[in-house]
């Protein structure tokens, strides 16, 4: 099997979704020529046409609100938010049409529209190139929202977005695109947007985890095997819906559950995590629910060390991980 | 009176409407003003929580669906369009459905205010409350019928407050930039529920600010109806062509309060208020049906009787339907059955969707955006 990057893998996913159906069209900015800042959509311009890869106006609440009226004719648009920290003027497209579009028509119109956005911290990406807005949008009935963590599941869950008749934020982490790499089978599959994934079996803690911060869990994980924790990580994949029964088994297993996240802690999305522990697997605590997220600034600050500051990595998980299998 | 006869005779002959065509179209604003007042009537009464409407915009809405192919086209409404709307096909009932928030309005099945029409066969697409995130619907709609090559013409309405939203403008530059098959009315009635034009619109001139989008925009009297036809049906033949999208102001009067939560008079003038119902296009494209003989006192008698009759029976009915049952307050968030915020393994994924019709055939659209059917 293949071994591809994160972002090869969701290049190929559009190849082949735009290839299968002819519906499918991909708007936002600079996805054309240039195939994305980040090169997501490269290729497609040539091989599907201005058409049906359109270079859109630097407006980022008409790319979800043309986006939406599209899939209300009969089209099925990938729309691409240059970074997630630029969605905010969609915002209202996004919440208040293609979220409520179905629940307000009565289930006479649906919105199948992908919303893409690359998300979360990377070097040098300062307040407006790093934020996470996973929790604004969760937050919301009518949505869906996934962030894959790995390539073979950024191919088959933006596949399953695409065949979603739905309206789906697909968050991508950035600093994924070009470090994480798997094994990617070449042709058709898809991931079922839903099931959570656990990527690490063990027994002293349960960590939840996605994005970028799935893999800062592994490693920390593989780090305190040595001193003889065991930590289980799961990889939530979908944000909404939720995998409720495979968090609750995995923390009636280990009996203690660490959640990360890296979106500032308050209201971030991992409190509805620790809610939901809390009110459905209390019995099996042994340790109160902990979070690592990130701190509660705008945006991680651009210096280097206000960006060390920041991040959450491999070490400060590991130190978690400990003090929770201490408790 | 045979030579004033022949002239204006020749007005509305001459832009291809027939007798038939402006009777009809006289009805259809003199039933959507009836249905607006018994909507009024109904709320005040307490039969209704709330009312929205567009008494004095019924002219230049019947004008502009009249240009259009009503099975067709497209139409994307606001919360005034209630004459648009009926011309394009919804029912008194259906509209007085949504006002009794009964759970077989069309609309939303109770579940938005009234005044926000939708209707999936009739290509009406379903509408919210935030002014102006119709637009860049509109915009997508037509981007849509032009890949696909359906010959669908879209048509959206809004009011001249909404002209100041980011979307408003966005979708003009959209729809500019790819010569989209789109018609953009505004219906300037002067009063965003109580802020004035002058307040509003630079310039206090919106049709003017369809040059910088590279598109002609013009002003039409929303009291002329046969002009508001004239100026749509432009629009019309010009997207028809491929040339892309006109932006028409309707200049209009309101005659009602914003809504029937606003007392216009607390912020018009009287005088205004009175000078407005002398512009009704009820009242003056009735004087036009009269002098070109069309309308006799006898045929406008057995109109309102009608037109009454109908709108008596539509009450009756839409009132005798049930309410929605709070069990059915979590249906359709998405196409397929499941806790709201949680996955559950026994759940149905939902696949691949069937092959879409004009993928085959080319013929028009099917999925209208793939409504679930039932609660699967």
């Amino acid at each position: 099997m293949p071994e591809l990057r994160y972002v090869d893998a969701l290049n190929q996913a559009h190849h082949e979704e735009m290839a299968r159906d002819e519906r499918v069209v991909v708007l936002g900015e600079d996805v054309g020529r240039k195939g994305g800042v980040f090169g997501v959509t490269a290729g497609l311009y040539e091989a599907f046409g201005e058409e049906r890869v359109i270079d859109s106006p630097l407006a980022e609440s008409s790319i979800a609100g043309v986006a939406i009226g599209m899939a209300a004719n009969g089209l099925l648009p990938i729309a691409e938010f240059q970074f997630a920290d630029f969605i905010h003027p969609a915002f209202n497209q996004i919440v208040s049409e293609a979220a409520r579009m179905r629940y307000r028509s009565n289930g006479s119109y649906g919105c199948p529209v992908v919303f893409r956005a690359p998300y979360g911290g990377s070097h040098g990406t300062a307040l407006y190139h790093s934020q996470s807005v996973e929790s604004l949008y969760a937050h919301v009935p009518g949505l869906k929202v996934v962030a894959p963590s790995t390539p073979y599941d950024a191919k088959g869950l933006l596949k399953s977005a695409v065949r979603d008749p739905d309206p789906v934020l697909f968050l991508e982490h950035k600093r994924a695109y070009r470090i994480v790499r798997g094994e990617v089978p070449e042709g058709d599959y898809t991931v079922p947007i839903g099931p959570a994934a656990v990527r690490r079996q063990g027994s002293d803690l349960s960590v939840f985890a996605f994005g970028w911060m799935l893999h800062e869990a592994l490693r920390a994980a593989e780090a305190v095997a040595a001193e003889g924790i065991s930590a289980e990580v799961v990889d939530l994949r979908s944000l909404k819906p939720l995998d409720k029964e495979t968090i609750l088994a995995s923390v009636a297993k280990t009996n203690r559950a660490l959640i990360i996240y890296e979106d500032n802690r308050f209201c971030g999305y991992g409190a509805e995590i620790a809610a939901l522990i809390a009110e459905e697997a209390f019995d099996s605590l042994d340790a109160p629910v902990m979070r690592l997220a990130g701190p509660d600034v705008p945006g991680i600050p651009y210096s280097k060390p206000l960006e060390e500051w920041f991040f959450i990595d491999q070490a400060r998980i590991a130190a978690a991980m400990r003090r929770l299998a201490a408790y | 009176m045979a030579v004033h006869e022949t002239r204006t005779a020749a007005l509305h002959t001459a832009l291809g409407l027939s007798d038939q065509d402006v009777l009809d179209m006289y009805y259809y604003i003199a039933l959507a003003r009836a249905l607006d007042d018994r909507m009024w009537v109904l709320q005040r009464a307490g039969k209704a929580m709330f009312v929205i409407s567009g008494p004095g915009h019924e002219g230049c809405q019947v004008g502009a669906m009249w240009a259009m192919d009503k099975q067709h086209d497209w139409f994307v409404p606001f919360y005034r369009s209630v004459a648009a709307c009926l011309v394009k096909g919804m029912t008194p009932k259906d509209m007085l459905l949504g006002l009794f928030a009964r759970a077989t309005d069309p609309s939303s099945g109770g579940r938005q205010m009234p005044g926000h029409y939708s209707h999936p066969r009739l290509k009406i697409l379903s509408t919210s409350s935030p002014v102006g995130t119709q637009y860049p619907h509109a915009v997508g709609i037509a981007y849509a019928a032009k890949l696909r090559k359906t010959g669908e013409i879209t048509m959206v309405s809004i009011g001249d407050g909404g002209t100041s939203q980011g979307d408003w403008h966005e979708s003009l530059n959209w729809a500019g930039i790819y010569k989209l098959p789109v018609i953009f009315v505004v219906e300037n009635n002067f009063y965003a529920i109580s802020v004035p034009l002058r307040k509003q619109v630079a310039g206090e001139n919106i049709a003017a600010r369809a040059a910088g989008y590279g598109m002609p925009g013009v002003v039409a009297d929303g009291s002329d109806v046969l002009e508001c036809y004239r100026v749509a049906r432009e629009a019309y033949e010009r997207a028809k062509r491929g040339e892309g999208p006109t932006l028409i102001e309707y200049r209009v009067q309101r005659l009602g309060s914003h809504s029937s939560d606003d007392q216009q008079e607390r912020y018009r003038p009287r005088e205004e208020i009175e000078a407005a119902r002398q512009r009704d296009p009820l009242l003056t494209f009735r004087a036009y049906l009269e002098s070109v003989g069309l309308l006799t006192e006898e045929r406008y008698q057995a109109l309102m009787a009608r037109i009454r009759r109908e709108i008596d029976e539509a009450t009756d009915a839409a009132e005798a339907e049930p309410l929605p049952d709070p069990a059915t307050a979590l249906r359709h968030l998405f196409a397929t059955q499941h806790d709201p915020a949680f996955y559950r393994p026994d759940d149905q994924i939902p696949g691949p969707h069937p092959p879409h019709p004009w993928l085959s055939s080319g013929s028009g659209p099917q999925g209208l955006g793939r409504g679930d059917e039932g609660d699967a």
